[in-house]
Formats: structure tokens, sequence, C-alpha cells
């Protein structure tokens, strides 16, 4: 015999709702109302589990959270990969299985349950819906507070008078609180009907009504299927199930007794109760059970399921009694893991032989047994023995006493570090029945007192929980923002590769009739070189930088001056950082005396516009200045290449376009193709270039009128791999690839844009401090390999000697790297120690495939006089 | 995550902020004056203190201003923030 359905008892199933689920392939009758553990149990199931390393029969241990045996895969209705048993409500029709050995996951993607994420604050938050929890909940709702209270189970506890349901009080069954962090946030997963639901909780004060775990007892072979923790047995009758026909009791406290009354008045049968607490405690229904003053439990008997148990009593006595149910009882603990996860402290308390919780955070506070209420008699957690290779303390790692003396024998004290080199603990129960068991026998195999040092520590979350349902609906487009220009249906139509550059999707390159990356690169690239080519530049991050002071603030921030830059002029700038590296690049534009229009790069924008209010907010405070981001109000399209001038024109425009009238870095306000548009001779690429800014909703118009203007003229949209080639072919550099946030202007050769006799900037003073003048410095060059053909890898590292043998001493890295169609070869970018003064030199790239020989040239192969920028 | 105290939105999300390091320290009024020394003490070098730590906060997903505040650093507890009119600690 194992467990059965009592007569009639059971008020949480409904007997006039029979169903029906699979376990191992097997159909199992229940009831609506149970868990897949008091079905597995009502039916009588053998042996429904194996131990995950050693494959020992195990059965159903607990009848909540802290299962350590009981695990399940559920493939129907939904799928979730593992999940205690006690902890599942039957649904007809679903399907569990057990999970044999070390558990492998599913390598298909099997249906999960429906997602959301929902946010709540409340003044109280009370975790767990017994009578503690109650008043404070039922107090707090009456003056008027939100109140939330989460409670794992299906339904509130009961109490005499009926549930602990308070009127005003928001409940969250099936639902058990993950974690606590800072300041009252608590993160809840609950198991809705419908979906999973994972709760992000603000709350002003959180009472902890957890309530305790019953401890177990170490002895050997204590893992038998048939062995249980006693109050399991009081909670499978409210399921309508007798966990025994004939039930011992093991037991470290009096309370236990009630457990066996409540068997015997179900139809059970206690014949013996091996009492160590030393109370006496009225037997109740169970008054023909044999107390055994003393005694213990040294041993188990049984194949698939408990047939019989060993008792040892005072002066070396011994028993056998036969039974197919042994309750144990070591006693109350505390269930601290959540107080224990956000800092809160443990003592351990001589009175009630358990830890409780000391002082923690001034929001959080525990009530009823969580805090220490607990009716213990004894301090008791292992039945002493010569072997202890059975007394099983971590049932989910299947490791023993043993396990543990092993441990402390090859010196280690802290249970910490007991746990690291025995997995307990570490399990999914999180080692609730072994936690406290652990410590004690650590401190009594150091001859320590009972006490002396806690359970290692708990972390969230509390339960396992589907990565599905923390990411919730964050995935796929949700995942992050996606940032579109206003031309991206065109680019799309036009069957654009986009790139990602920061949360902006940008044209990579635009491939004609599925030719590769490499032909469509080198065919816009040519166009711009030859006649002219168009780019979405619209991501170009843009500030307005507005008042009195913007001349001056502007000269403070960039290494140049932008005080004297003429109205209707444009300039390149540089920022950089107080230690004075590099931080971001762009041009401003004068759009009036106390106006100013700076771009940033695109992933900079919100960087810049962050560091321009810290400085006006914090140290200038007296500046008349303010920033407003205007990234999106413009869409901005670059038209490069020697015939630009022509497309230009024949898109239309008021703008005097002549070489004298429109000089470069100037711009015009003006009308385009019947749009407002600013034109601004900026360039990317070394070419006659036309940057042409219009109102966003304009965006695609221009876009199109561009395309259908140069048309004659051979234009061809370019991506931003074209765009790189292009500035590379320069020697522009792009701040975040050439440089890496340790790179100095000198180190870049761009000396000519500090300006150190105009006053203070940001980035000033470093300039002069002793590692940023060593000459010794990575500095930028150009690099030509001596194969026209050969493409260095970016990031691959140089050295001035080739040895052959590694190590070599490293002496700089290639930063950017493409095949230049305008010079016929591939070409390189590299910062390299002394590079200023290296140029001629052969260096060397040593590959894995092979090393590459280069010559080092100034950065600027290509145009190096600037003869093409006015076409 | 935290719950910071802006002085002008009152308690919010930590993910709506970014912090800021150690308040207080003054941008020299003239970096050129300063030894090598002086300005990596100004540029690298803050305190690290166990307990009160007054330090600087931006609401970047909020009202967008800095403030100051003072936080324990073995609690994660901040004093109340002075009310904008009242200046920094």
């Amino acid at each position: 015999m194992t467990a059965r359905r009592t007569p009639s008892y059971g008020p949480e199933i409904d007997r006039a709702k029979p169903i029906s689920f699979t376990f191992d392939g097997e159909e199992v009758a229940a009831f609506v109302g149970d868990t897949v553990a008091s079905a597995i149990l009502a039916n009588g199931i053998e042996a429904p589990f194996r131990s995950p390393v050693l494959g020992r029969p195990r059965g159903v241990f607990s009848a909540g959270v802290e299962e350590p045996n009981g695990f399940v895969e559920i493939s129907e209705p939904w799928f979730e990969p593992i999940v205690a048993a006690t902890m599942v409500d039957v649904v007809e029709g679903m399907v569990v299985g057990s999970r044999p050995g070390v558990g492998r996951l599913r390598g298909d993607a099997p249906r999960g349950r429906r997602v959301e994420h929902r946010n709540a604050h409340v003044e109280l938050l009370v975790v767990g819906s017994g009578h503690d929890g109650f008043y404070p909940a039922r107090d707090a709702a009456a003056r008027g507070e939100r109140v939330m209270l989460v409670e794992q189970h299906r339904t509130i506890e009961r109490g005499a008078g009926g549930d602990f349901r308070a009127e005003g009080v928001t409940y969250l069954t099936r639902a058990t609180a993950l974690g606590l962090y800072d300041d009252g946030y608590v993160t809840v997963f609950e198991h809705a009907d419908e979906l999973d639901r994972l709760w992000h909780i603000r709350a002003d004060r959180v009472i902890l009504a957890t309530g305790a775990f019953e401890r177990s007892i170490a002895f050997a072979d204590n893992d038998r299927p048939g062995v249980m923790l006693s109050y399991a047995s009081s909670r499978y009758l409210e399921h309508g199930v007798l966990v025994g026909s004939r039930t011992v009791v093991f037991t470290a406290r009096g309370g236990a007794y009630a457990t066996a009354s409540n068997l015997v008045a179900n139809g059970g049968e206690v014949p013996a109760i091996a009492d160590v607490s030393g109370t006496e405690s009225d037997l109740g229904d169970a008054k023909d059970a044999e107390v055994l003053r003393g005694w213990v439990a040294s041993g188990t008997e049984g194949d698939r399921w408990l047939e019989a148990v060993h008792l040892e009593g005072p002066g070396g006595a011994r028993r056998t009694i036969e039974c197919d149910s042994l309750l144990v009882s070591g006693g109350w603990d505390p269930n601290l893991a959540l107080w224990r996860a956000i800092g809160g402290g443990l003592r351990f308390d001589d009175e009630v032989h358990a830890f409780v919780p000391t002082d923690g955070p001034p929001w959080l506070s525990v009530v009823g047994s969580a805090a220490g209420e607990v009716p213990n008699d004894a301090p008791y957690w292992f039945v002493p023995s010569e072997d202890y290779s059975r007394h099983f303390v971590d049932f989910q790692r299947d490791q023993t006493i043993a396990d543990i003396a092993d441990t402390v024998d090859a010196g280690l004290r802290s249970v910490e570090h007991v746990k690291r080199a025995t997995y307990i603990g570490t399990a999914i129960d999180q080692g609730r029945t072994s936690g406290v068991i652990t410590a004690e026998v650590v401190n009594a195999l150091l001859g320590e007192s009972p006490g002396w040092q806690g359970p290692s520590n708990a972390r969230p979350p509390a339960v396992p929980v589907p990565f599905a349902t923390l990411a919730g609906p964050f995935r796929g487009d949700l995942f992050d923002p996606v940032r579109t220009t206003p031309m991206h249906p065109w680019h799309i139509e036009r069957g654009a590769a986009f790139e990602n550059v920061g949360q902006w999707k940008r044209p990579w390159f635009f491939p004609r009739d599925g030719e590769p990356m490499e032909r469509a690169v080198e065919r816009e690239c040519l166009a711009v070189r030859t006649a002219v080519g168009s780019m979405d530049a619209s991501t170009l991050g843009k500030i307005e930088v507005v008042g009195a002071d913007a001349p001056a603030f502007l000269d403070r921030m960039y290494t140049n001056r932008m005080s004297n830059l003429a109205v209707g002029s444009i300039r390149y700038g540089l920022m950089l950082g107080l230690d004075g590296m590099v931080l971001d690049d762009g041009v401003a534009m004068r759009l009036a005396d106390d106006r100013y229009l700076v771009t940033t790069t695109t992933g900079g924008a919100a960087t810049v516009l962050d560091r321009f209010e810290e400085w006006l907010q914090t140290e200038w405070p007296d500046l008349r200045v303010y920033c407003t981001s205007v990234t999106e109000q413009w869409a901005v399209v670059a038209i490069n290449g020697p015939r630009a001038r022509e497309v230009v024109s024949a898109t239309g425009t008021d703008v005097d376009l002549s070489r004298e009238a429109f000089p470069f870095m100037t711009f015009h306000d003006g009308n385009v193709a019947g749009v407002p548009a600013r034109l601004a001779r900026v360039s990317f690429s070394g070419e006659l270039a036309y940057e042409l800014h219009v109102p966003a909703w304009h965006g695609l118009e221009i876009w199109e009128a561009v395309m259908a203007a140069g048309t004659p003229f051979g234009i061809e949209p370019y991506g931003t791999e074209a765009m790189h080639v292009l500035r590379a072919e320069k020697g522009y550099v792009i701040v975040g690839q050439d440089t890496d946030g340790s790179v100095t202007p000198h180190d870049l050769g761009m000396d000519w844009i500090v300006n150190l006799s105009k006053g203070d900037f940001v980035g000033r003073r470093s300039l002069r401090r002793s590692d940023v003048v060593r000459p010794d410095r990575k500095q930028l060059i150009g690099l030509f390999p001596e194969d026209t053909h050969a493409l260095l890898p970016e990031g691959a590292q140089l050295v001035l000697e080739d040895t052959g043998r590694m190590p070599m001493p490293l002496a700089g890295h290639v930063t950017s790297s493409y095949r230049s169609p305008a010079l016929g070869r591939t070409f390189a970018l590299a910062m390299l120690a002394g590079g200023h003064e290296l140029h001629g030199r052969t260096v060397y790239a040593p590959l894995p495939e092979g090393t590459v020989t280069c010559t080092v040239t100034s950065p600027v192969p290509y145009d190096p006089d600037g003869a093409r920028r006015d076409g | 995550m935290l719950r910071v105290p802006c002085p002008w939105c009152g308690p919010r999300e930590e993910i709506e902020f970014r912090y800021g390091g150690q308040a207080g320290i003054a941008y020299p009024t003239d970096p050129d004056a300063l030894s090598d020394e002086a300005w990596a003490d100004f540029l690298f070098l803050r305190d690290n203190p166990k307990g009160a730590f007054a330090e600087r906060w931006y609401h970047a997903a909020g009202c967008r201003r800095w403030f100051d505040t003072v936080r324990d650093t073995a609690t994660y507890a901040f004093e109340p923030s002075p009310s904008p009119d009242e200046g920094n600690p």
C-alpha cells in the first residue's frame, strides 16, 4: 500500500469534477483542485521520481515550494521545462513527465505561455496570506492605503473564521515574490489561468509573512519514497489524500502529534511516534500510537516504496516497524530567503532553536513564524551514526552528511565554501530543506555549538521562472526601440541592406541584382568619385545651441574657436573629455549671432547633449544658453561627387550654387524642389558635396526629388560602408572607430584644430599631462599592404619586427580597413606607437593565415591636397 | 533598483537617472596653474567612504536637471533632498 484518497475529507478538491492527466505516459485520475503531487500520491504511484545524480527512487517529500524531489516537465497545455509538482494545479488533459537524470532542455522551441508584465505602486505589500499578514493588510486597507497581498498557493489561507480575506486588499494568488530589491521594489511571478504575469511592484512598506519551512532530519535512507515532511501529510488531507495507511512519525517537536491525530481521524493508522523532543503532547485521535521517547529513526527498508522503518532507542535498543509512510519533523525554520537576499541579518535563537531575523532595511518587516515565532522543542538536525554515507541532506544534489564531512576534512569551514564544494543548495529547490541542516552539520563537525554559523545566503529568483516571463513583451520589435529616417521606406523599396548604428537603422549598402556587398560598395564608391552619389545622413545628431552666451559656451566645449565663426559659415569641431581624449566631432553652423546648429556623430548625439547640459547646469549656470535636440526635426541628404552641383541645380533651387557665391564650409537657406531647405557645403568624402537639410516631413519627398534629378548624372544611393571607405581614403577619422577614448587630437595628427591661445576649453589642461605628451603614444597612420589585395582585419595587431615567434612586442592596431576602388588597392588606418615619425617604414600584421607586410603612409592616401572639394 | 529623490519630480525609478559621482568637485578656476599631480587629483581621484556620501545625480529621463544629494553607501538610503530653493548639501 501507499497513499490513497480519504473517504470524504478534502476541502481543496471538488470530487464532483473528476479530471485526468498524463504522467510519464500513464493516464492519472484527479479532481479539480489537485496538484500534480497530490494526484500522484492519491494514485499510489510508486517511485514517481529519480534523484538526478544517483538515480535513487524518490517520492513527493513536501507540499510546497521547498520540494526537493518532485520536479516535472509540462508539455501540455503549455510548455514549462521544470517545475515543482507540488506547485502545479492539474488541468484536464495536462501532460507532464518526471525529469530523470540531470535533465536536458528540449532542442525545439515549444509553445510557452502568454506573458505580460505589470507595474504597481502600493503603500503596503504583504507576502503570505496567513493570519500574520492578514491583520496588517486589513488595517492598512481600512486606512485607505493601497495594499497588495501575494500568496503562492491557489487559495488564500483559512482560519477558524474562514478565509483570511480583507476588504480593499488586492490579492495575487499562485503568485510568488521572486526577489526584494532596494527601496521596496519587489518582483512577483503570478501564474494566472490564462497567462504568466511578472509584476514590478514598488511598495512603501513590505511585510514578509512567509511562514516557516518544516525542517527535515538527516538519517540513513531518509530519501526513500514514503518518507515525507510531517506537515505535508496534513496539507494532502486538504486535497483528500491520506499519505499512508500505516504511518510512523519521527519528530523533534510535540506539534507533530496533532498531525498523527489528523491521519487517524481520516482513516489512517499510526502505530508509533519516535519522539526526541522531550515534551509531553496530546495524542488526540492517535491514542493507539506507541510513543517512543528518545527514539530515533536509524534507517528505512523498501524497494520502490517504504516498507519498514528501523528505530533506535536509549541504550542501543532497536525496533523495526512495518509501515508505508514515515513522517519527519525536525521543527520549523523561518522562511527568510527574501529577507536575506536583500541583506537582512540572521541570528540563532536558543529558545526556538532556529535562525531568526535581526536587522533589515527600514521599509521591510517580518511577522509571525517567519519572524521566529516557531514552536520548536529541541535543537535536532540529524541522527548520529557511524556511517553517514546515506544520510541525505540535499536530495536534489544527492549530497549526504558524509559528503559534507569530506569537505570539512579538506579544510573548509564556511558554509558558503561547503556549498560551492558540494553544490548543496544550488539546485532548483535552492536548498530550502537542506540549508539549515548543512549549517548545523558543519557546526557540529567543527565542534562548534548550534547556530555558530547560519545557512548560506539566498538569491533571487526565489522560484524557477521562465526566461520568457522575465523577457515578457520585450522581444522582437519591442526588444529595443528602432529609429528610422523619413527616407526609410525608399531604402526598403530599393532593397538596402541595413546596419544598426545605436538604435538607428541605416542603409549599409544598396545591392543591385543580388550583387555581393563588396561589389555594391565598389560601385557606390566609384559613383561618388566619378559622378555623384546620395546618402541619407538624417541620423546625424543635431543640436541647436541658442543664447547670448552660445559663442562663449561653444568656445569652451570645442578645441577650436567657434565664437568668431561668421553667420552663414560652418566649422568642423572636435570635442574632448576632461582627460583630453577625443569624445565626439561634428560641424557647427552659425545660424545667427546667438544661434548655432551643431552636428554630432550618430551614436554620440545623446551623450553630447547631456554633456552640454551638465556643464551649463553645474559649472556655468551664469551662461545664457539653451540646448535643444533637433536630430529628428531635420532630414538630411548628402549629395557627393563631381556632379553634385549639377544635381542640386537640376533638383531646382533659388540658391546661387556658383563657386564664388557659395564657397566650401558655408550654408544658405532657400528652397529646393519647392521645399524650404538649408544647403550646406560640407564634405565627408573629399568630393564636391552639398548637405541638404529639410524639415523631416519633407525628407522622403526631397530624397525622391534628388534621385530623380540625379538620374541623368548617374546618381547612385550609397550606404554607410561606402561612406566609410570614402572618408577613410581622405583620412577622416570616425570617432569611436578610429578612436577609443584613449586618443588625443595630437595622436590623430589634428593639432591644427586645437587652439591653445583662445582660453580654457574642456580637456585643454590634460593635453600637457606627462602621459599625453609621450612621443611613443599610438598615433594615426595609413597602411598600404604590400599585397594590394590583402585586406587587413580591423583590430589586427601590428609589430615592428616579425620574429615569427610569439609573443612579439605589439606596436599598434588596425582601426579601419577597406578596398579602395579609387586607389585600386586595399589600405587601412591604424594607430601605431610613435607613428607620426614612422611614415615609409615597414610594419607587420601577424595573422593566423600568414603575416601581412605593410608600408606606413600618411593617413590621407587620396587627394591629399584637397583639389577635388570644389568640383 | 533605487528610488532616487529628485528634488523637482519627487522619488523616481533609478533607471530614469544617470549617476554623476561625488558632489562638490568644482572645476578649477585656473587649470593651467595646477601641477600635473593636482590636475590628476581633480581628474581621477574621488572619495569612497562607507556611510554618508554627497553625490550628484542627473534626472536624464525626467526633468533633465542635475542635483546633489546625500546617500549612505552602506545602506543606500538617501537623506531627504533639499527643496530646489535650499541649495545643495
